[in-house]
């Protein structure tokens, strides 16, 4: 008798005792970090409009600045600290996009800078590139077939 | 010559001797608890290498030199080595054995490495078949972040069942004369899958081949916990420790006090941020090779049950929606 307990029943109690996140502090980490870069972006915004840059312009601007900010973060070893606090507060603005780049191609520059930083740059923002590309493309025929029957 | 014992249990005759052992750390497991039974930390994660995988290697080499010079033996001396750690190829131990010029066999059993040597080598002695023999281990944080999980710059949140890779490596010289506890029998475990998919829960994954592998060396020896000093298993956390508990209390045994796991020995779990504790190959090999000898060395333990535990995860077969084979293998090893 080496077996009283079943695959199934196994599963379950590890579900049930397994240490479980702590939601609200993740809540709260991730809505004051993902809320603080936001901020930063809306600093950087008003800051080029007072130049008097037009609103392509300042959309531009303000988005490579942050991609900017979000590599040279990155580059300095912080961001993964911000990322380990604020989770996808970290994750989902446009900085945590540029560290999911920058991070594997300081990863893997060792590799070499074909097999390594080009072949691996994009390890965890491909998905998001593909699957977003894929996105817009079927959002723009959807628009596109709206058009024509209004 | 070695003798089969009930299921899976190998009697060794001889009774192999552990002459010596090393273990060097990195800076994060040299501020751990156990720091000052370590033979050295590390404080460079490149250990003044180019890349983190021949930082690995230079761990173990480093290791092997240092268990050797404490063992008064020359690498000549040494008949085989048996080494593996967790990259692919077993790339830590091939490159740090290159130029050794001694036999060397690889071994990949993930963290159950060091155990599986140890068992292997003990046999080998039993045998007759090497008289020194050399078992070694190794795992580095960042090379395995980088071949598991992600790029070490990644911002991302670890789940609270995960575990924290150990940068060091252990080593034990086994010999068939000398001063040092002994090897007496031995468990080689068994493949065991009770189907846990989640990379991040490995203590979960583990626990339920660490307590087939207890079970079946007590049934056995017919040996109860009480007559071992310590149950030490590997790398399975607090979770996976927890596991373990509810497992072993359905088979009817209690292993009360006597129970302590690698992985929440290495580290202050509470204040260095590892969530469950210590993994991999070094987490097991350094914590035995330093402070499980040394306890030997003072009396204080007489007869332990050492049980590395190895998550057999494979991250194509994970991705492809498998789940987590783990084992585990025995060795006891008296004063």
């Amino acid at each position: 008798m080496k077996k009283p307990i079943s695959k199934h029943e196994y599963q379950k109690l590890v579900e049930k005792k397994a240490p479980g996140s702590h939601v609200v502090r993740n809540l709260f980490a991730a809505f004051f970090t993902g809320g603080l870069i936001c901020t930063v972006g809306q600093g950087i915004m008003m800051l080029v409009k007072s130049f008097g840059a037009d609103k392509d312009t300042v959309a531009a601007v303000t988005s490579i600045t942050m991609i900017f900010l979000g590599a040279f973060l990155t580059g300095i070893n912080v961001y993964d600290e911000i990322g380990k606090f604020g989770g996808a507060g970290a994750s989902v603005p446009i900085t945590g996009f540029s560290n999911s780049i920058v991070s594997p191609a300081m990863e893997f520059k060792k590799e070499g800078y074909v097999m390594g930083v080009g072949a691996k740059m994009f390890l965890i923002a491909g998905p998001v590139l593909v699957y977003g590309i894929f996105a817009s493309v079927v959002a723009g025929i959807v628009y596109f077939i709206w058009k024509q029957v209004m | 010559m070695a003798k089969r014992l009930g299921q899976q249990t190998i009697v060794l005759d001889k009774q192999p001797i552990v002459l010596a052992g090393a273990a060097i750390v990195g800076r994060k497991e040299g501020d751990g608890p156990l720091a000052k039974y370590f033979d050295e930390v590390v404080d460079d994660e490149y250990a003044g290498e180019k890349t983190f995988e021949a930082a690995e290697s230079r761990l173990m080499r480093d290791a092997f030199i240092k268990a050797l010079e404490k063992s008064g033996k020359a690498a000549k001396d040494i008949n085989v080595i048996l080494s593996g750690d967790l990259l692919n190829q077993c790339t830590a131990a091939s490159y740090a054995f290159r130029d050794s010029d001694t036999p060397y066999l690889g071994l990949f059993g993930a963290c159950s490495t060091m155990s599986e040597s140890m068992l292997i080598g003990s046999i080998l002695i039993d045998s007759g078949a090497a008289d020194y023999v050399a078992c070694a281990a190794s795992s580095h944080f960042c090379s395995a972040e980088r071949q598991f999980r992600f790029p070490l710059e990644y911002g991302s949140q670890r789940t609270p069942t995960a575990q924290w890779t150990v940068t060091g490596a252990g080593t034990v010289i086994l010999g068939k004369d000398g001063q040092g506890p002994r090897i007496t029998c031995v468990t080689p475990g068994k493949i065991i899958d009770e189907g846990i998919k989640d990379a991040n829960n490995m203590g979960a994954a583990m626990s339920p081949a660490a307590c087939d592998t207890i079970v079946q060396h007590l049934q056995d020896t017919g040996r109860s916990v009480d007559d071992y000093d310590l149950i030490l298993t590997g790398d399975l956390g607090s979770f996976g420790s927890a596991m373990l508990r509810e497992l072993t209390v359905r088979n009817h045994i209690d292993l009360k006090s006597k129970h302590n796991d690698c992985g929440m020995m290495i580290f202050d779990l509470a204040r260095q941020g590892v969530d469950c504790g210590g993994s991999g190959c070094g987490c097991s090999a350094a914590v035995f090779s330093a402070y499980i000898l040394e306890q030997f060395r003072l009396g204080l333990l007489k007869r332990i049950l050492f049980i590395a535990t190895g998550a057999l995860l494979s991250p194509t077969r994970t991705q492809q929606g498998e789940t987590i084979p783990g084992i585990a293998h025995a060795v006891c090893v008296e004063a």
